[in-house]
Protein backbone atom coordinates (compact mmCIF):
# COMPACT_ATOMS: atom_id res chain seq x y z
CA UNK A 1 0.00 0.00 0.00
CA UNK A 2 1.15 3.48 -0.81
CA UNK A 3 2.25 5.54 2.14
CA UNK A 4 1.09 8.73 0.55
CA UNK A 5 4.62 10.03 0.23
CA UNK A 6 5.65 11.34 -3.17
CA UNK A 7 7.25 8.80 -5.47
CA UNK A 8 8.58 9.51 -8.93
CA UNK A 9 6.16 8.50 -11.74
CA UNK A 10 6.61 5.14 -13.36
CA UNK A 11 8.21 5.77 -16.73
CA UNK A 12 6.86 4.40 -20.00
CA UNK A 13 9.30 3.35 -22.70
CA UNK A 14 9.42 5.99 -25.41
CA UNK A 15 8.78 4.84 -28.97
CA UNK A 16 9.69 6.27 -32.34
CA UNK A 17 7.12 6.90 -35.07
CA UNK A 18 7.77 3.55 -36.73
CA UNK A 19 7.25 1.61 -33.51
CA UNK A 20 4.04 3.24 -32.36
CA UNK A 21 1.26 0.64 -32.17
CA UNK A 22 -1.19 2.86 -34.06
CA UNK A 23 -1.58 6.02 -36.11
CA UNK A 24 -3.17 9.28 -34.96
CA UNK A 25 -2.15 8.70 -31.34
CA UNK A 26 -4.91 6.07 -31.03
CA UNK A 27 -4.69 3.92 -27.94
CA UNK A 28 -5.67 0.45 -29.01
CA UNK A 29 -6.32 -1.14 -25.64
CA UNK A 30 -8.87 -0.10 -23.05
CA UNK A 31 -7.83 0.73 -19.47
CA UNK A 32 -4.46 2.06 -20.58
CA UNK A 33 -4.84 5.15 -18.40
CA UNK A 34 -4.27 2.92 -15.37
CA UNK A 35 -0.63 2.83 -16.53
CA UNK A 36 -0.51 6.58 -16.67
CA UNK A 37 0.43 7.46 -13.13
CA UNK A 38 -0.70 10.98 -12.41
CA UNK A 39 0.10 11.00 -8.70
CA UNK A 40 3.15 13.19 -9.25
CA UNK A 41 0.87 16.08 -10.30
CA UNK A 42 -0.30 16.42 -6.71
CA UNK A 43 0.63 19.34 -4.47
CA UNK A 44 -1.65 18.19 -1.63
CA UNK A 45 -2.67 14.66 -0.74
CA UNK A 46 -5.98 13.56 0.76
CA UNK A 47 -5.70 11.63 4.01
CA UNK A 48 -8.72 9.73 5.32
CA UNK A 49 -9.43 9.56 9.04
CA UNK A 50 -10.80 6.01 9.19
CA UNK A 51 -12.47 6.65 12.55
CA UNK A 52 -14.38 9.70 11.34
CA UNK A 53 -15.36 8.04 8.02
CA UNK A 54 -18.98 6.75 7.98
CA UNK A 55 -18.55 4.71 4.71
CA UNK A 56 -21.17 6.77 2.88
CA UNK A 57 -19.31 6.33 -0.43
CA UNK A 58 -19.67 10.03 -1.33
CA UNK A 59 -15.91 10.48 -1.99
CA UNK A 60 -15.87 7.31 -4.14
CA UNK A 61 -18.71 8.70 -6.26
CA UNK A 62 -17.28 12.19 -6.64
CA UNK A 63 -13.64 11.29 -7.35
CA UNK A 64 -13.05 12.13 -11.04
CA UNK A 65 -10.13 9.74 -11.53
CA UNK A 66 -11.35 7.45 -9.78
CA UNK A 67 -8.65 7.25 -7.14
CA UNK A 68 -10.75 6.32 -4.11
CA UNK A 69 -10.42 2.59 -3.55
CA UNK A 70 -13.31 0.70 -1.98
CA UNK A 71 -11.68 -2.27 -0.27
CA UNK A 72 -13.23 -5.35 1.33
CA UNK A 73 -11.27 -4.72 4.48
CA UNK A 74 -13.08 -4.84 7.83
CA UNK A 75 -12.41 -1.99 10.22
CA UNK A 76 -13.52 -1.26 13.77
CA UNK A 77 -13.48 2.37 14.79
CA UNK A 78 -12.17 3.55 18.14
CA UNK A 79 -15.77 4.05 19.31
CA UNK A 80 -16.70 0.49 18.29
CA UNK A 81 -18.45 0.90 14.92
CA UNK A 82 -17.83 -2.12 12.69
CA UNK A 83 -17.45 -1.76 8.94
CA UNK A 84 -16.89 -4.40 6.25
CA UNK A 85 -15.41 -1.78 3.92
CA UNK A 86 -12.50 0.60 4.04
CA UNK A 87 -11.91 3.53 1.71
CA UNK A 88 -8.32 4.28 0.81
CA UNK A 89 -6.59 6.57 -1.70
CA UNK A 90 -4.83 5.33 -4.84
CA UNK A 91 -1.88 7.71 -4.57
CA UNK A 92 -0.49 6.56 -7.94
CA UNK A 93 -3.43 8.24 -9.67
CA UNK A 94 -4.80 10.84 -7.22
CA UNK A 95 -4.02 14.31 -8.63
CA UNK A 96 -4.87 16.00 -5.34
CA UNK A 97 -7.88 17.96 -6.61
CA UNK A 98 -9.50 17.93 -3.16
CA UNK A 99 -13.04 17.20 -4.32
CA UNK A 100 -13.27 14.26 -1.88
CA UNK A 101 -12.27 16.46 1.05
CA UNK A 102 -14.75 19.12 -0.06
CA UNK A 103 -17.64 16.64 -0.40
CA UNK A 104 -17.01 14.50 2.69
CA UNK A 105 -20.05 15.03 5.00
CA UNK A 106 -18.08 14.21 8.16
CA UNK A 107 -14.90 16.12 7.21
CA UNK A 108 -13.00 12.83 7.48
CA UNK A 109 -10.68 13.73 4.61
CA UNK A 110 -7.93 16.28 5.09
CA UNK A 111 -5.71 17.72 2.38
CA UNK A 112 -2.10 17.60 3.54
CA UNK A 113 0.62 19.45 1.61
CA UNK A 114 3.02 17.05 -0.10
CA UNK A 115 6.23 16.76 1.83
CA UNK A 116 4.54 17.62 5.13
CA UNK A 117 3.89 15.03 7.83
CA UNK A 118 0.29 14.00 8.42
CA UNK B 1 -33.37 22.58 -60.97
CA UNK B 2 -33.93 19.23 -62.59
CA UNK B 3 -31.25 17.11 -64.20
CA UNK B 4 -30.87 17.64 -67.95
CA UNK B 5 -29.79 14.39 -69.55
CA UNK B 6 -28.03 15.00 -72.83
CA UNK B 7 -27.53 11.33 -73.64
CA UNK B 8 -28.55 8.44 -71.38
CA UNK B 9 -26.88 5.04 -70.96
CA UNK B 10 -23.89 5.45 -73.29
CA UNK B 11 -21.52 2.51 -73.25
CA UNK B 12 -17.88 3.43 -73.68
CA UNK B 13 -14.79 1.59 -72.47
CA UNK B 14 -16.94 -1.08 -70.82
CA UNK B 15 -18.60 1.45 -68.50
CA UNK B 16 -22.19 2.63 -68.85
CA UNK B 17 -22.50 6.39 -68.44
CA UNK B 18 -25.23 9.01 -68.43
CA UNK B 19 -24.14 12.22 -70.13
CA UNK B 20 -25.81 15.07 -68.26
CA UNK B 21 -25.54 18.86 -68.03
CA UNK B 22 -24.65 19.95 -64.50
CA UNK B 23 -22.57 22.51 -62.60
CA UNK B 24 -19.42 21.66 -60.64
CA UNK B 25 -21.44 22.00 -57.43
CA UNK B 26 -23.85 19.38 -58.69
CA UNK B 27 -20.96 17.26 -59.93
CA UNK B 28 -19.64 17.25 -56.34
CA UNK B 29 -23.10 16.30 -55.05
CA UNK B 30 -23.48 13.51 -57.62
CA UNK B 31 -20.04 12.17 -56.71
CA UNK B 32 -21.00 12.08 -53.00
CA UNK B 33 -24.20 10.24 -53.93
CA UNK B 34 -22.46 7.81 -56.26
CA UNK B 35 -19.79 6.79 -53.73
CA UNK B 36 -22.70 6.28 -51.32
CA UNK B 37 -21.50 8.40 -48.41
CA UNK B 38 -22.96 7.54 -45.01
CA UNK B 39 -22.91 10.93 -43.27
CA UNK B 40 -23.05 14.48 -44.61
CA UNK B 41 -22.79 17.51 -42.33
CA UNK B 42 -22.68 20.90 -43.96
CA UNK B 43 -23.59 24.54 -43.54
CA UNK B 44 -24.59 26.54 -46.60
CA UNK B 45 -22.30 29.29 -47.87
CA UNK B 46 -22.14 30.92 -51.28
CA UNK B 47 -20.92 29.60 -53.73
CA UNK B 48 -20.98 26.08 -52.27
CA UNK B 49 -24.70 26.09 -51.30
CA UNK B 50 -26.17 24.25 -54.34
CA UNK B 51 -23.75 21.35 -53.72
CA UNK B 52 -25.06 20.58 -50.25
CA UNK B 53 -28.65 21.46 -51.19
CA UNK B 54 -28.42 18.81 -53.89
CA UNK B 55 -27.03 16.22 -51.47
CA UNK B 56 -29.85 17.04 -49.02
CA UNK B 57 -32.32 16.58 -51.89
CA UNK B 58 -30.84 13.18 -52.78
CA UNK B 59 -31.24 12.05 -49.17
CA UNK B 60 -34.76 13.50 -48.84
CA UNK B 61 -35.80 11.75 -52.07
CA UNK B 62 -34.38 8.43 -50.93
CA UNK B 63 -31.80 8.41 -53.76
CA UNK B 64 -29.00 8.31 -51.20
CA UNK B 65 -29.25 6.45 -47.93
CA UNK B 66 -27.24 8.74 -45.66
CA UNK B 67 -27.56 10.81 -42.52
CA UNK B 68 -27.67 14.55 -43.24
CA UNK B 69 -26.80 16.64 -40.19
CA UNK B 70 -27.97 20.24 -40.67
CA UNK B 71 -25.43 21.81 -38.33
CA UNK B 72 -25.39 25.41 -37.10
CA UNK B 73 -21.89 26.24 -38.41
CA UNK B 74 -18.96 24.97 -40.43
CA UNK B 75 -17.08 24.40 -37.19
CA UNK B 76 -19.82 21.96 -36.23
CA UNK B 77 -19.98 20.49 -39.75
CA UNK B 78 -16.42 19.27 -39.66
CA UNK B 79 -16.72 18.34 -35.96
CA UNK B 80 -19.70 16.13 -36.76
CA UNK B 81 -17.81 14.46 -39.60
CA UNK B 82 -14.78 13.86 -37.39
CA UNK B 83 -17.04 11.91 -35.04
CA UNK B 84 -18.80 10.08 -37.86
CA UNK B 85 -15.56 9.21 -39.63
CA UNK B 86 -13.98 8.03 -36.37
CA UNK B 87 -16.93 5.66 -36.03
CA UNK B 88 -16.26 4.27 -39.51
CA UNK B 89 -18.65 6.27 -41.69
CA UNK B 90 -17.82 7.47 -45.20
CA UNK B 91 -18.31 11.23 -44.89
CA UNK B 92 -18.72 14.29 -47.10
CA UNK B 93 -18.99 18.03 -46.66
CA UNK B 94 -18.47 21.13 -48.77
CA UNK B 95 -17.71 24.74 -47.99
CA UNK B 96 -16.17 28.02 -49.23
CA UNK B 97 -14.08 30.91 -47.92
CA UNK B 98 -15.30 32.06 -44.48
CA UNK B 99 -16.78 28.62 -43.92
CA UNK B 100 -13.40 27.02 -44.47
CA UNK B 101 -11.79 29.55 -42.14
CA UNK B 102 -14.38 28.72 -39.50
CA UNK B 103 -13.43 25.05 -39.86
CA UNK B 104 -9.76 25.81 -39.50
CA UNK B 105 -8.91 24.23 -36.15
CA UNK B 106 -10.84 21.11 -37.10
CA UNK B 107 -8.79 20.71 -40.29
CA UNK B 108 -5.78 19.86 -38.15
CA UNK B 109 -7.83 17.53 -35.97
CA UNK B 110 -9.25 15.64 -38.97
CA UNK B 111 -5.78 15.10 -40.44
CA UNK B 112 -4.08 14.53 -37.08
CA UNK B 113 -6.66 11.85 -36.26
CA UNK B 114 -6.07 10.36 -39.73
CA UNK B 115 -9.73 10.47 -40.74
CA UNK B 116 -10.49 9.96 -44.46
CA UNK B 117 -13.01 12.80 -44.72
CA UNK B 118 -13.62 14.21 -48.20
CA UNK B 119 -14.55 17.86 -48.64
CA UNK B 120 -15.49 19.83 -51.72
CA UNK B 121 -14.32 23.44 -51.74
CA UNK B 122 -15.95 25.94 -54.09
CA UNK B 123 -13.19 28.52 -53.74
CA UNK B 124 -14.12 32.09 -52.89
CA UNK B 125 -12.48 35.38 -52.00
CA UNK B 126 -11.76 36.15 -48.34
CA UNK B 127 -13.60 38.95 -46.50
CA UNK B 128 -13.21 41.93 -45.94
CA UNK B 129 -14.54 43.48 -48.07
CA UNK B 130 -17.21 40.80 -48.35
CA UNK B 131 -16.96 39.19 -51.76
CA UNK B 132 -18.77 36.03 -52.76
CA UNK B 133 -16.89 35.63 -56.01
CA UNK B 134 -14.19 33.22 -56.92
CA UNK B 135 -10.51 33.37 -56.18
CA UNK B 136 -8.28 30.91 -54.35
CA UNK B 137 -7.33 32.82 -51.19
CA UNK B 138 -9.31 30.38 -49.06
CA UNK B 139 -7.41 27.40 -50.44
CA UNK B 140 -4.08 29.25 -50.13
CA UNK B 141 -4.82 29.89 -46.46
CA UNK B 142 -5.18 26.18 -45.73
CA UNK B 143 -2.15 25.22 -47.80
CA UNK B 144 -0.50 23.79 -44.67
CA UNK B 145 -3.51 22.42 -42.87
CA UNK B 146 -1.86 19.60 -40.99
CA UNK B 147 -1.96 16.98 -43.70
CA UNK B 148 -4.92 17.45 -46.04
CA UNK B 149 -4.41 16.21 -49.56
CA UNK B 150 -5.63 18.93 -51.92
CA UNK B 151 -6.70 18.48 -55.52
CA UNK B 152 -7.81 21.29 -57.81
CA UNK B 153 -10.21 20.44 -60.62
CA UNK B 154 -10.66 22.43 -63.80
CA UNK B 155 -13.95 21.06 -65.11
CA UNK B 156 -17.18 19.69 -63.68
CA UNK B 157 -16.20 16.25 -64.97
CA UNK B 158 -12.91 16.53 -63.12
CA UNK B 159 -14.74 17.52 -59.92
CA UNK B 160 -16.91 14.40 -60.18
CA UNK B 161 -13.97 12.14 -61.02
CA UNK B 162 -11.67 13.66 -58.40
CA UNK B 163 -14.16 13.15 -55.58
CA UNK B 164 -14.54 9.48 -56.53
CA UNK B 165 -10.74 9.16 -56.55
CA UNK B 166 -10.50 11.15 -53.30
CA UNK B 167 -12.29 8.42 -51.36
CA UNK B 168 -9.94 5.76 -52.68
CA UNK B 169 -6.90 7.87 -51.77
CA UNK B 170 -8.16 8.99 -48.36
CA UNK B 171 -9.25 5.51 -47.28
CA UNK B 172 -6.07 3.76 -48.45
CA UNK B 173 -4.36 2.26 -45.40
CA UNK B 174 -1.02 3.70 -46.58
CA UNK B 175 -2.53 7.19 -46.51
CA UNK B 176 -5.53 7.68 -44.17
CA UNK B 177 -5.64 11.44 -44.57
CA UNK B 178 -8.52 13.77 -45.45
CA UNK B 179 -8.84 15.06 -49.00
CA UNK B 180 -10.11 18.40 -50.28
CA UNK B 181 -11.30 18.73 -53.88
CA UNK B 182 -11.54 22.34 -54.96
CA UNK B 183 -12.94 24.18 -57.96
CA UNK B 184 -13.52 27.81 -58.93
CA UNK B 185 -16.38 29.50 -57.12
CA UNK B 186 -19.04 30.63 -59.63
CA UNK B 187 -16.86 30.21 -62.72
CA UNK B 188 -17.18 26.47 -62.19
CA UNK B 189 -19.52 26.01 -59.23
CA UNK B 190 -22.39 27.68 -61.12
CA UNK B 191 -21.45 26.90 -64.73
CA UNK B 192 -23.30 24.09 -66.44
CA UNK B 193 -21.09 21.69 -68.36
CA UNK B 194 -21.52 18.23 -69.83
CA UNK B 195 -20.54 15.53 -67.31
CA UNK B 196 -20.58 11.75 -67.61
CA UNK B 197 -21.97 10.04 -64.52
CA UNK B 198 -20.83 6.45 -64.28
CA UNK B 199 -22.72 3.29 -63.60
CA UNK B 200 -22.97 2.72 -59.84
CA UNK B 201 -21.62 -0.82 -59.97
CA UNK B 202 -18.43 0.42 -61.64
CA UNK B 203 -17.99 3.07 -58.94
CA UNK B 204 -18.64 0.49 -56.23
CA UNK B 205 -15.96 -1.72 -57.72
CA UNK B 206 -13.51 1.18 -57.97
CA UNK B 207 -14.13 2.68 -54.53
CA UNK B 208 -15.61 -0.10 -52.39
CA UNK B 209 -16.57 0.71 -48.84
CA UNK B 210 -14.14 -1.22 -46.73
CA UNK B 211 -12.88 -0.08 -43.39
CA UNK B 212 -9.15 -0.68 -43.32
CA UNK B 213 -8.44 1.35 -40.21
CA UNK B 214 -9.15 1.39 -36.48
CA UNK B 215 -12.55 2.88 -35.66
CA UNK B 216 -14.53 3.70 -32.55
CA UNK B 217 -16.53 0.58 -31.78
CA UNK B 218 -17.89 -0.13 -28.30
CA UNK B 219 -17.29 -3.86 -28.82
CA UNK B 220 -13.55 -3.22 -29.29
CA UNK B 221 -12.90 0.02 -27.44
CA UNK B 222 -10.00 2.25 -28.46
CA UNK B 223 -9.18 5.85 -27.58
CA UNK B 224 -8.92 8.65 -30.15
CA UNK B 225 -8.10 12.27 -29.49
CA UNK B 226 -5.47 11.79 -26.83
CA UNK B 227 -3.15 14.37 -25.38
CA UNK B 228 0.50 13.84 -26.27
CA UNK B 229 3.47 15.43 -24.55
CA UNK B 230 6.34 16.47 -26.85
CA UNK B 231 8.08 13.06 -26.59
CA UNK B 232 5.07 11.52 -28.34
CA UNK B 233 3.62 14.48 -30.21
CA UNK B 234 6.37 14.71 -32.81
CA UNK B 235 6.42 10.97 -33.40
CA UNK B 236 2.66 10.98 -34.06
CA UNK B 237 2.95 14.07 -36.29
CA UNK B 238 5.86 12.51 -38.14
CA UNK B 239 3.57 9.61 -39.03
CA UNK B 240 1.37 12.21 -40.79
CA UNK B 241 4.38 13.54 -42.69
CA UNK B 242 5.27 9.98 -43.66
CA UNK B 243 1.68 9.29 -44.79
CA UNK B 244 1.68 12.52 -46.81
CA UNK B 245 4.93 11.39 -48.42
CA UNK B 246 3.49 7.92 -49.16
CA UNK B 247 0.32 9.45 -50.54
CA UNK B 248 2.13 10.66 -53.67
CA UNK B 249 2.64 7.09 -54.88
CA UNK B 250 -0.89 6.10 -53.90
CA UNK B 251 -2.37 9.12 -55.71
CA UNK B 252 -0.49 8.12 -58.87
CA UNK B 253 -1.68 4.51 -58.54
CA UNK B 254 -5.29 5.61 -58.05
CA UNK B 255 -5.03 7.97 -61.04
CA UNK B 256 -3.67 5.16 -63.23
CA UNK B 257 -6.42 2.79 -62.19
CA UNK B 258 -9.09 5.46 -62.62
CA UNK B 259 -7.81 6.37 -66.08
CA UNK B 260 -7.83 2.72 -67.10
CA UNK B 261 -11.25 1.98 -65.64
CA UNK B 262 -13.15 5.06 -66.77
CA UNK B 263 -11.15 6.05 -69.85
CA UNK B 264 -9.67 9.32 -68.61
CA UNK B 265 -6.20 10.81 -68.71
CA UNK B 266 -5.63 12.47 -65.33
CA UNK B 267 -2.11 13.22 -64.15
CA UNK B 268 -0.82 15.10 -61.14
CA UNK B 269 0.40 17.80 -63.52
CA UNK B 270 -1.40 18.15 -66.84
CA UNK B 271 0.78 19.20 -69.76
CA UNK B 272 -0.19 21.14 -72.89
CA UNK B 273 2.16 21.60 -75.89
CA UNK B 274 5.09 21.34 -73.52
CA UNK B 275 7.57 19.17 -75.44
CA UNK B 276 9.41 21.90 -77.38
CA UNK B 277 8.16 24.86 -75.35
CA UNK B 278 10.45 27.78 -74.50
CA UNK B 279 7.84 29.56 -72.38
CA UNK B 280 5.54 27.82 -69.97
CA UNK B 281 2.47 29.05 -68.11
CA UNK B 282 1.74 27.24 -64.85
CA UNK B 283 -1.75 27.52 -63.43
CA UNK B 284 -4.64 25.55 -61.90
CA UNK B 285 -8.42 25.42 -61.77
CA UNK B 286 -11.01 26.69 -64.20
CA UNK B 287 -8.77 28.95 -66.27
CA UNK B 288 -6.99 25.91 -67.70
CA UNK B 289 -9.15 26.02 -70.83
CA UNK B 290 -8.38 29.72 -71.37
CA UNK B 291 -4.70 29.03 -70.79
CA UNK B 292 -4.59 26.36 -73.48
CA UNK B 293 -6.34 28.76 -75.87
CA UNK B 294 -3.73 31.42 -75.05
CA UNK B 295 -0.96 28.90 -75.78
CA UNK B 296 -2.55 28.17 -79.17
CA UNK B 297 -2.69 31.90 -80.00
CA UNK B 298 0.94 32.37 -78.91
CA UNK B 299 1.98 29.40 -81.05
CA UNK B 300 0.16 30.95 -84.06
CA UNK B 301 2.22 34.08 -83.44
CA UNK B 302 5.44 32.08 -83.53
CA UNK B 303 6.04 31.88 -79.77
CA UNK B 304 6.90 28.40 -78.57
CA UNK B 305 4.48 28.40 -75.64
CA UNK B 306 3.26 25.57 -73.46
CA UNK B 307 1.20 25.22 -70.30
CA UNK B 308 1.03 23.15 -67.16
CA UNK B 309 -1.89 22.62 -64.86
CA UNK B 310 -1.38 21.66 -61.22
CA UNK B 311 -4.03 19.10 -60.41
CA UNK B 312 -2.43 18.04 -57.15
CA UNK B 313 -1.65 20.95 -54.83
CA UNK B 314 -0.86 18.99 -51.63
CA UNK B 315 1.40 17.08 -51.52
CA UNK B 316 3.06 19.40 -54.02
CA UNK B 317 4.46 17.43 -56.97
CA UNK B 318 7.80 19.26 -56.87
CA UNK B 319 9.91 16.51 -58.48
CA UNK B 320 7.52 16.07 -61.39
CA UNK B 321 7.26 19.82 -61.91
CA UNK B 322 11.02 20.40 -61.85
CA UNK B 323 11.54 17.55 -64.32
CA UNK B 324 8.88 18.86 -66.74
CA UNK B 325 10.10 22.47 -66.81
CA UNK B 326 13.79 21.62 -67.05
CA UNK B 327 15.37 23.59 -69.89
CA UNK B 328 12.54 26.05 -70.57
CA UNK B 329 13.52 29.72 -70.94
CA UNK B 330 10.87 31.30 -68.76
CA UNK B 331 7.90 30.35 -66.62
CA UNK B 332 4.81 32.47 -65.93
CA UNK B 333 2.65 31.55 -62.96
CA UNK B 334 -1.00 32.47 -62.72
CA UNK B 335 -1.91 32.03 -59.06
CA UNK B 336 -5.43 33.14 -58.27
CA UNK B 337 -4.63 33.77 -54.62
CA UNK B 338 -3.03 37.10 -53.83
CA UNK B 339 -0.50 37.21 -51.04
CA UNK B 340 -0.80 40.65 -49.51
CA UNK B 341 2.74 40.45 -48.14
CA UNK B 342 4.34 40.25 -51.57
CA UNK B 343 4.02 42.77 -54.35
Amino acid sequence: MSTGAWTPPKTTKLMGWRELPAIGGYIMEPMSTTKNTTGSWRTERPVIDQDACIRCRTCWMYCPEPAILELDKPYVTKDGRRYDLTYEIDYDHCKGCGICAHECPTKAIKMVPEGAEE
Amino acid sequence: MSLITIEPRIKRGGIIRDRVAITSNYAAAYAAKDVEVDVVAAYPITPQTPAVEKVAEFIANGELSAEYIPVESEHSALSALIGASAAGARTFTATSSQGLFYMFELLYIASGLRLPIVMALATRAASAPICIHGDYQDLAAVRDSGGWIVMIASSAQEVYDSIIMAYRIAEDSRVLLPVMVSYDGFLMSHTTEPVELYDLDAIRRFAPKKIDRPILDSRRPITMGVMAVPDWYYEIKYQVIDAMHNSMGVIKEVHDEFNKTFGRNYRLIEEYRIDDADYVVITYGGIWGNTKRAVDIARKNGIKAGALKLRLFRPFPTDDLVRIVEGVRAIAVIDRAVSQEHQ
